[in-house]
């Protein structure tokens, strides 16, 4: 990944739908350009939060395995 | 906005009050707005003081122990503070219903600070009869 990001939410430990929303108000308190990552242990999020980046016309930068949880980052295009 | 919710909240029975706060932050997830209309014994869950204990709904039987256990455990949110997360998100408004409220001596200062008004059932069905979902939990 080139890309650093700007912001973390670590919402490990919390349950769907916790970690999209924390995404989205993150998301909604950034600007253009801003490199959003967040960490979940929650399996919903892993479906939810690439379909909300890429439906909201994002760009979904990747999903990485991490070490007893994932990390999902996106670029906040618009 | 891509459109509206409308919930009704009757159950205060907080499997199903979790179920409609869930479903309202899908919606704000989705860009919807939701309408949340609270009667009945979902109302008595947003008084300021003496709300009545946490039950399951009766089908969770043998294992609503076990459940409210978990919940504890795995700290779940508040279904009120998932409904007040998903405000932060997106336009959620929450409306206490006037006729529950007036059996009861209810007043608008006497429940939580996110009931933005009480309003009657004709209001809310107004509010509700252009929405793309309804929904009575």
């Amino acid at each position: 990944m080139d890309e650093k990001p700007s912001k973390i939410i670590d919402a490990r430990g919390s349950f769907c739908p916790g970690p999209l929303m924390e995404l989205i108000k993150a998301y909604k308190q950034g600007k253009v350009g801003d490199v959003i990552s967040v960490y979940s242990t929650d399996e919903g999020t892993k479906k939810d939060a690439p379909e909300w980046i890429k439906k909201s016309g994002n760009q979904l930068l990747g999903i990485f395995d991490r070490q007893g949880y994932y990390e999902i980052v996106m670029k906040k295009t618009r | 906005m891509a459109g509206k919710v409308s919930l009704i909240l009757f159950s205060g029975n907080v499997d199903k009050l979790m179920a409609g706060s869930i479903i309202t932050s899908g919606a704000v997830a989705n860009d919807m707005d939701v309408d949340v209309f609270v009667t009945f014994w979902a109302l008595l869950h947003l008084k300021k003081s003496g709300t009545p204990p946490p039950t399951l709904s009766p089908e969770a039987g043998p294992m609503a122990q076990q459940m409210m256990k978990i919940m504890a455990e795995k700290k779940i949110p508040s279904w009120l503070d998932t409904i007040k997360q998903a405000a932060e998100v997106g336009n959620v408004t929450v409306y206490g219903c006037a006729m529950f409220a007036d059996m009861l001596g209810l007043k608008k200062s006497d429940l939580d600070p996110i009931v933005k008004d009480i309003i009657g059932v004709s209001q809310f069905v107004d509010m509700a009869k252009n929405s793309n979902m309804t929904l009575f939990i």
